[in-house]
């Protein structure tokens, strides 16, 4: 029990994809423009990771070690595929926001590093924990970065208005402002984990 | 004996009393006829926008080496000169949080994220204006009428070009005299040509530039300018009309000769002031926005450390 909220609780925050490994960086990017994307974006991400996760610990002996990645891709995408007809056919108007995003959950390197790095090293359940952490560090990420961004680039929260009086950064909203906002971001949260070191 | 020598890496000082704060503040009185000319050119407002980025750029230099527990640089000038640097960017009638905004960002995020004065790879007065640029365009964009009592929008003669709206100068209703002494739209400092080259001239008298950065950049800009500026047709641009526009020799008389984003060697300086040109030349002529000479300084900055390696002198008594 203890393992298990041990590999629960490290890819929240110790061992975080995009703030402490600076994984899946390229979703992270492209859907953090609003609060909504990316708590949407989160939870599929999570939902595949947890799924594949347990798959590929389940089957983790039957697979040849030398096609090993081939096996996880197409166990990931039959989670990506589920995960984007839902989308479809109960969250429309998220699955038009995020577009091409969600497919290329499938290569979201999060979710193969996990696959190749655990899973296929571990049994199901603490496969499960580690997948579901993961998700989740990766969700609360997403969140962080797209409240900052759609706060600064488009003066809203949610979709709703914040103030209008403060002109919103254009940058914000675009490409830079997301790359400025991660990296303030990891040099953040990397010089407050050395305050504590030291 | 032994504490007379003394090791340290280069470049040395050559000269008796050279310090950082000499030369920063050299450059930083090269641009008062600038700053003069802009606040005669544009009224109190251009004052307004100079002080609010230069002690904004200050404060926030003093801040940042406080809170890092360095040493506190702020009498050395180089963030004076960031402040001032950004505010010449910059339309004169902004709002005045636009130039606080713009200097934080250049000394928080463009110099000391950096490592400081020394270790940053953009120059930090153009990085907080393409920052500006892209986050409030509008403001950016908005120049006035210089002269006027109340602000009247005028478009700059590069806009009028890139749109169509204007063939050459005689279609602005200006000619080259104008553009001499500044009676044009465009940012607070890069208007006035002839305050631009008086500042030029003195910084290389006294030697903190040397002419090769400048020269090739304005040149190369203007040819290019020449050979392809014109939609008619090849060599029918107008050489002189590129050359005091836009902000060509503001960027390349004091942005591109910045001695921390700048090769050393000058065979280096000559490859970065053509890049550099020819950069300039291709987004006035092709690309979308009518000036090009903050990007391609800021493109030609990262690409500093090829050319120092590319430009690296011979040894003395070692074959190539």
């Amino acid at each position: 029990m203890k393992r298990l909220a041990r590999e629960f609780t490290k890819g929240i925050i110790a061992e975080n994809p995009i703030f402490f490994m600076v994984l899946g960086l390229c979703p992270a990017l492209a859907v953090s423009t609003s609060v909504t994307n990316a708590v949407g974006m989160g939870l599929a991400a999570t939902f595949v990771l947890v799924c594949s996760n347990m798959i590929i610990a389940l089957v983790r002996r039957r697979i040849p070690d030398k096609i090993r990645i081939p096996c996880f891709i197409v166990i990931i995408a039959t989670f990506v595929t589920i995960v984007e007809m839902i989308l479809e056919a109960f969250a429309p108007a998220l699955d038009r926001s995020l577009g091409i995003f969600v497919p290329l959950i499938v290569v979201n390197c999060i979710i193969l590093g996990r696959a190749e790095a655990f899973a296929s090293k571990n049994p199901v359940l603490p496969s499960i924990a580690d997948g579901l952490g993961m998700g989740l560090g990766f969700l609360v990420a997403l969140v962080t970065i797209a409240f900052f961004r759609e706060t600064l680039g488009s003066g809203k929260l949610m979709g709703l208005s914040l103030s209008h009086r403060f002109e919103p950064a254009l940058v914000m909203a675009l490409a830079p402002g997301a790359l400025l906002v991660v990296g303030l971001l990891i040099g953040g949260l990397r010089w407050v984990r050395s305050l504590r070191s030291s | 004996m032994a504490d007379k020598y003394f090791v340290s890496a280069a470049p040395h000082f050559h000269k008796k009393d050279e310090s950082v704060a000499r030369i920063m503040w050299t450059v930083n009185v090269a641009l008062v006829p600038v700053a003069v000319m802009g606040v005669a050119i544009f009224r109190w407002c251009a004052l307004g926008v100079m002080l609010t980025a230069v002690l904004s750029a200050v404060i926030t230099e003093a801040v940042i080496q406080r809170g890092r527990g360095q040493r506190v640089t702020v009498r050395d000038g180089s963030a004076f000169m960031t402040g001032l640097l950004l505010a010449f960017n910059l339309p004169a009638h902004v709002p005045l949080w636009l130039p606080v905004v713009g200097s934080v960002f250049a000394i928080a995020i463009g110099k000391q994220a950096f490592g400081g004065l020394g270790r940053n790879i953009f120059n930090p007065a153009l990085a907080g204006r393409a920052f500006l640029m892209a986050a409030w365009p509008q403001h950016m964009t908005t120049f006035t009428r210089p002269f006027a009592v109340d602000a009247v929008t005028q478009a700059t003669p590069l806009v009028l070009l890139k749109e169509g709206k204007a063939l050459g100068l005689a279609d602005m209703g200006l000619n080259h005299f104008d553009l001499l002494l500044g009676f044009r739209g465009g940012s607070l400092g890069e208007v006035c040509a002839l305050a631009l080259v008086l500042g030029g001239v003195y910084l290389l008298w006294r030697g903190i530039i040397t002419w090769h950065t400048p020269v090739t950049f304005i040149l190369t800009a203007g040819l290019f300018g020449w050979v392809f500026g014109a939609p008619q047709g090849f060599f029918q641009g107008d050489f002189l009309f590129q050359i005091l526009s836009g902000g060509l020799l503001l960027g390349a008389i004091y942005m591109a000769t910045d001695y921390v984003t700048s090769p050393i060697t000058k065979k280096g300086q000559l490859i970065f002031g053509v890049c550099c040109g020819l950069l300039t030349g291709v987004i006035r002529r092709w690309g979308g926005y009518p000036e090009g000479v903050c990007y391609s300084i800021l493109f030609m900055n990262a690409a500093v450390p090829l050319i120092d390696r590319f430009a690296q002198p011979r040894r003395y008594g070692v074959k190539k």
